[in-house]
């Protein structure tokens, strides 16, 4: 195999390395995308929500024939204790302007759709093999390794997702840290279309997101989330894994405690569990990018910490998709120009300097720090619901609002409101 | 809590491709409890099990493949962490 030599191998067919694959493909350059899925999508799951902006500008009115599940129109919020919960609801008509659109999605079948683009363009695809380590000469990586098979390419673009075990090969990439991520796990539920509809108050094709802040990650960073699906709903708990060991309950049984939680379980009653998933957010953010450009390589999507927590939802998707186009941009430009060191490659960087991505990453800066306080977690979400109970229980003379407000006030303490109400907003 | 979690459960509806010649993951011998505890809290498979006498279990079939226990103890119980060999493993339907 080794005597061709290809112009670029892609590591990893999910949304950063099938973005990256059409891209190139379509200009003309030969390139191979290896996964060790036996399809493309096979290892990979999400919350469930894709912001429609960057694949929008690549395959314009993608969700036409994309297999998405359904358009996201309903949102929610919710402060969540063991108990009670207090949700703010806004729902808005589907965007008029495609690429304000998001949906839900399920990265299985999604995964599979965009790979069978970027092979329509002529992208080649070799599932069910893992990349063990790349081929380094003087410096310079110049193709891949799995098992004793060696593959050559005039560049290799890694997007591997979290714990790029490739990029740590390469010394560029560090090794995740407890505290620069969260673990996420998963259930998808299914119920009829119909029952969906109803219990979310969705018409076909429009759905629902969720967000549930409090009890679900037992009172620490992280948190709960709903996304409505074409006829399953996906239903998880993320849970910042510096936390772990501070807590007795379990990963799984927060998760399961999230879905018999009184808000929680009447939308999914008499619905079957078809699948458990599991996966690693990162969430280190902008301090925590790698070096995501050497000779020869090109780092992309969740392996290069392209991920973003803005407390109330992970966003990661959109940022694989725009950063597998932005290296598909500077492995095109390495082509014409014949040369791909780092010097040429950079303009990957340049690319998302300017694009949301880094400018997102950058403006977010400060709220991993600023979320990583329990009072976020565990006080307000009590105080809020313990506050509307108040408001809604009537067992005798009714108290002026003050009143019935203040000690939940009180609990949490003015200063920490104050405090955390002024870093809230510098944050933001 | 009421409902107790059976993980197993969970893990049954999933589609596995088990490689029964190579665990690709392995923990040292006699691992310390404090590191464990961590990943019998944290691993979403629950993997990572104590018995009522204090014996300790893992079993890497029902892995997810999150890394989640790499990034928690990878430096200290974890003697071996890989992905598995290609084809083999979890293979999510839905994702
Ligand atoms: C619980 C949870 C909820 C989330 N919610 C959202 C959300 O609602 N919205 C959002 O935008 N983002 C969300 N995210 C983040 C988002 O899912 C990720 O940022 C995104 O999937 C990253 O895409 P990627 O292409 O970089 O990596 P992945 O999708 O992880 O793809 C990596 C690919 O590389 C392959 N691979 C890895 N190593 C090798 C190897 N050695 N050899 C061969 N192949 C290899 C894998 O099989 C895989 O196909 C969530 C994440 C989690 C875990
Ligand atoms: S990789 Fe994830 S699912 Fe597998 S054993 Fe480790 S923590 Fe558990």
């Amino acid at each position: 195999m080794s005597e061709e030599k290809f112009d670029a191998i892609i590591v990893g067919a999910g949304l950063a390395g099938s973005t990256c694959a059409y891209l190139l493909a379509q200009a003309g350059l030969e390139c191979l995308v290896i996964d060790r899925g036996n399809f493309p999508g096979a290892k990979n799951m999400t919350g469930g929500r894709l912001y429609g902006h960057s694949l929008e500008k690549i395959i314009p009115n993608f969700a036409e024939e994309a297999p998405i599940e359904r358009c996201i129109v309903h949102e929610k919020i919710s402060f969540i204790d063991e108990e009670r919960c207090t949700t703010m609801e806004h729902t808005t008509p589907v965007a008029t302007d495609l690429e304000s659109r998001s949906y839900t999605v399920l990265r299985s079948k999604f995964d599979q759709w965009l790979a069978e683009k970027a092979e329509n363009e002529g992208a080649g695809y070799i599932p069910g093999i893992r990349v063990d380590d790349l081929i380094v000469r003087d410096g310079k990586v110049c193709g891949i390794i799995a098992g004793d098979e060696e593959m050559e390419a005039d560049m290799v673009i890694l997007a591997d997702g979290v714990n790029s075990i490739l990029g740590e090969k390469l010394g560029m990439v560090s090794q995740v840290t407890p505290h620069h991520c969260a673990v996420g796990v998963k259930e998808v539920i299914q119920l009829s279309k119909q029952q969906i509809n109803d219990r979310f108050g969705c018409s076909d094709n429009e759905g629902a997101a969720w967000l549930f802040a409090g009890m679900p990650s037992a009172g620490q960073m992280g948190g709960g989330f709903i996304y409505t699906n074409e006829d399953s709903i996906s239903l998880g708990v993320v849970f910042g894994l510096h936390n772990a060991g501070t807590t007795d309950k379990s990963v799984p049984q927060m998760l399961e405690d999230f879905k018999n939680h009184s808000a929680v379980k009447p939308l999914v009653e008499g619905g079957k569990s078809v699948e458990y998933s599991g996966h690693v957010v990162p969430e280190g953010g902008y301090a925590m990018l790698p070096k995501m450009v050497a000779d020869g390589v090109i780092i992309t999507g969740d392996a290069a910490g392209l991920c973003l927590n803005v407390g109330y939802t992970v966003r990661g998707m959109d940022l694989a998709i725009a950063s597998g186009a932005a290296a598909a941009k500077a492995a095109i430009k390495a082509k014409e120009d014949g040369d791909f060191s780092e010097a040429t490659l950079s303009t990957y960087t340049t690319e998302l300097t300017n694009s949301f991505v880094m400018k997102d990453m950058k403006l977010y800066k400060a709220l991993p720090e600023f979320l990583d306080n329990p009072r976020m977690f565990n006080e307000y979400p009590t105080m809020v619901t313990a506050m509307m109970n108040d408001l809604f229980t009537v067992n005798g003379p009714s108290m002026p609002l003050r009143k019935t407000f203040l000690p939940h006030l009180k609990k949490v303490g003015f200063m920490n409101l104050i405090k955390d109400g002024v870093k809230g907003v510098r944050s933001i | 809590m009421k409902n107790v979690v059976n993980v197993d459960v969970k893990l049954g509806v999933n589609k596995f491709f088990v490689d029964e010649n190579n665990a690709h993951i392995e923990l040292v011998e006699n691992p310390d409890s404090v590191e464990f505890a961590k990943l019998i809290a944290a691993c979403p498979a629950g993997l990572y099990k104590k018995d009522d006498d204090g014996s300790i279990q893992f079993d890497y079939a029902g892995c997810l493949e999150c890394g989640t226990c790499r990034v928690l103890c990878g430096k200290t119980i974890l003697q071996k962490w890989e992905y598995p060999v290609g084809t083999f493993g979890v293979e999510y339907r839905f994702g």
